[in-house]
């Protein structure tokens, strides 16, 4: 095997004559924290999609946990884990009947769900909430459940949208303590924020504009080829250059 | 446990969290096999009539009191005028206006025949159309009996009369609700097994859980037979309360089996849940997967055979109603509860029915689509 978690290469996605995602190639390594930047548009989650089984490609290719997107989709799917941008657990579900649930149709056993599951809510201290509707929950607990539950089967990568979206700071910071906590079992995170402090904890940054990846660095050598003194200037002076809009 | 334990685990945490489901299965059947056959009534009573009676006569008078004392009738207006009477066809007041002419009791007697005029408010056909029948036997009637008591034994031999007994077979008291209850029951399960499924899958697609399920391994049948088999469940507990209220309300205990019924509906489900998937699998919206399913029921009841009997359409609309399960379901019920008809008798239909459910599910889990 090698220790490649993702391989891409000219991978492209057009919608009815709008090229989303324009021949992209990037690589990301087994165990990394990848950060995936970009403007509202730029085709993060288009590309993203295409990752994750979501989206069929029109053309290039792309190998995710070392299976084809083409013709393996259903394995990537059970080697990777997905929070989206929007909120997706069941709402009129309990936190614990959500997990189960997940759990199950990963095919997890039923002794190492129970057991699972109470370990998770013990780190996440949501145990007297555990029989809480999802829905009654505030959007910082929402989020981190929603990761939680993504890498709940233990998988070789997870995909992040936009994780900490309209989130407080506190929470952000916990959010990210539990990224790092994921990456250090060697889970790979692969993961798109608006937030260029965040892209910082990146161990390497790709920033794509109009559907293409126009720099793709550690955040530190980003910043000293551009001569930025934070990620924030590297994301203004490379988004500026973007044609499209939303 | 399969995955798709958890899928149906699942299903009916959310089915019984959802008040709105509760009420349509359960409160839903009752008020509405209560209510419907009630409305739907293919008796017409209250022909309003309006009398012109020219003759004044014992005879004139023995026919109006036949007619009003009939229950079918309601006289709204008597007059010797026909003008008069046709005022009150004009401000709908009336539907029939049975004119006797002066002279109808005199010419009965000299010339052992006479001549009424009925003329019929036809806005609304079906009553226009029922009353002037009535009307025409009650007239009959009266003919028959003038003849048997004015005219002599040795004239009446002379005129042969042949007439028509009919007996009702299987609904002798041609009971209408006997009919229209099963069928109603039907429509009933139909609607509310088409719209419950065709809005689920869509639901979640409007929520956004189904990219989060579409990006899990699970298998497009474990999928599909786990929002299938809740509503199937449920689909046959509402055949059950409608049993019950057409036991408890209307008296009607079919004379074949439960069992034939259950089997049929089994299948049936199968095909209407089936169909209502494949709708949520192609719409982006609830909107649009009511408006499918309403559109398609709409066609399913109206050339379903319950309030328009599908002989008297023409060919090509029998035609269609082969594709209509409504159809097969209506025409089953109505042989076993009223005829007594075993599984060997609706052999056809249940084999057709298989083959929708199978046609339509097949269909449903290929147009389920894990990737755009």
């Amino acid at each position: 095997m090698n220790s490649k978690a993702i391989i891409v290469e000219n991978l492209t996605k057009i919608f009815n004559g709008f090229t989303a995602v324009d021949g992209i190639s990037f690589e990301v390594e087994k165990g990394e924290i990848f950060g995936f930047l970009g403007a509202n548009g730029a085709g993060k989650t288009t590309a993203m999609k295409m990752l994750c089984g979501l989206s069929m490609p029109t053309s290039g290719s792309a190998m995710v946990a070392g299976f084809d997107v083409y013709k393996e989709n259903e394995s990537i799917k059970k080697n990777i884990g997905y929070m989206s941008q929007k909120f997706s657990l069941y709402e009129d579900l309990t936190i614990k009947e959500n997990i189960r649930f997940y759990a199950g149709i990963y095919g997890i056993r039923p002794e190492l769900i129970t057991s699972k599951t109470t370990l998770l809510l013990e780190q996440l201290t949501l145990e007297k909430e555990a029989n809480l509707l999802v829905k009654q929950l505030p959007l910082g607990w929402k989020q981190k459940l929603a990761f939680s539950v993504a890498i709940f089967h233990d998988p070789q990568i997870v995909f992040l949208d936009e994780p900490t979206g309209g989130v407080d700071p506190i929470t952000r910071r916990d959010f990210w303590n539990m990224i790092y906590d994921a990456a250090a079992k060697g889970i790979t995170v692969f993961v798109t924020t608006h937030y260029m402090d965040e892209a910082e904890y990146c161990d390497r940054v790709s920033i794509m504009v109009d559907g293409q990846i126009d720099a793709l660095d550690t955040p530190g050598n980003l910043k000293s080829s551009f001569q930025a003194g934070s990620m924030d200037e590297v994301f203004l002076q490379i988004a500026r250059k973007a044609k499209r809009s939303e | 446990m399969s995955p798709l334990a958890y899928i149906l685990q699942k299903e009916f945490k959310q089915i019984f969290r959802d008040p709105a489901i509760i009420r349509v299965i359960f409160i839903l059947p009752i008020i509405q096999l209560i209510l419907l056959p009630m409305a739907a009534d293919y008796e017409i009573k209250n022909i309003n009539i309006a009398i012109v009676d020219r003759d004044h006569s014992p005879s004139s008078n023995r026919l109006i009191h036949t007619i009003t004392s009939s229950n079918y009738f309601r006289l709204v207006a008597y007059s010797s005028h026909f003008n008069q009477a046709m005022q009150n066809i004009d401000n709908d007041r009336a539907d029939l206006i049975l004119e006797l002419p002066s002279g109808f009791e005199s010419e009965l007697y000299a010339q052992k025949e006479t001549r009424v005029f009925l003329a019929v408010n036809a806005i609304n056909g079906v009553k226009a159309n029922l009353g002037a029948t009535y009307l025409r036997s009650i007239v009959q009637n009266f003919n028959n009996d003038f003849r048997i008591s004015v005219l002599t034994p040795g004239r009446f031999n002379d005129l042969p009369v042949i007439e028509t007994t009919s007996s009702n077979w299987y609904n002798p008291r041609m009971n209408y609700t006997f009919f229209m209850v099963p069928g109603i029951l039907v429509l009933l399960i139909t609607m509310i097994g088409l719209n419950l499924s065709a809005i689920n899958i869509v639901r979640e697609k409007e929520i956004g859980t189904i990219e989060q399920i579409n990006v899990t391994p699970i298998r497009k049948t474990h999928f599909i037979l786990g929002k299938l088999i809740p509503f199937w469940i449920l689909g046959l507990v509402v055949i059950t309360i409608g049993f019950a209220v057409a036991w408890l309300v209307y008296g009607i205990i079919p004379l074949g089996s439960y069992l034939t019924i259950y089997l049929f509906a089994a299948i049936y489900l199968l095909a209407i849940l089936g169909l209502g998937l494949l709708i949520s699998t192609y719409a982006e919206n609830q909107q649009q997967a009511m408006l499918i399913s309403f559109f398609l029921l709409m066609i399913f009841i109206l050339m379903g055979g319950l309030y328009t009997s599908i002989d008297s359409m023409p060919e090509w609309a029998q035609w269609v109603t082969r594709f209509n399960p409504v159809a097969y379901f209506i025409e089953v019920m109505r042989r076993v509860v009223l005829k007594g008809s075993g599984l060997a008798d609706i052999r056809q239909p249940i084999l057709i029915m298989l083959g929708f459910a199978i046609v339509i599910n097949y269909w449903a889990v290929l147009s389920y689509r894990k990737r755009s």
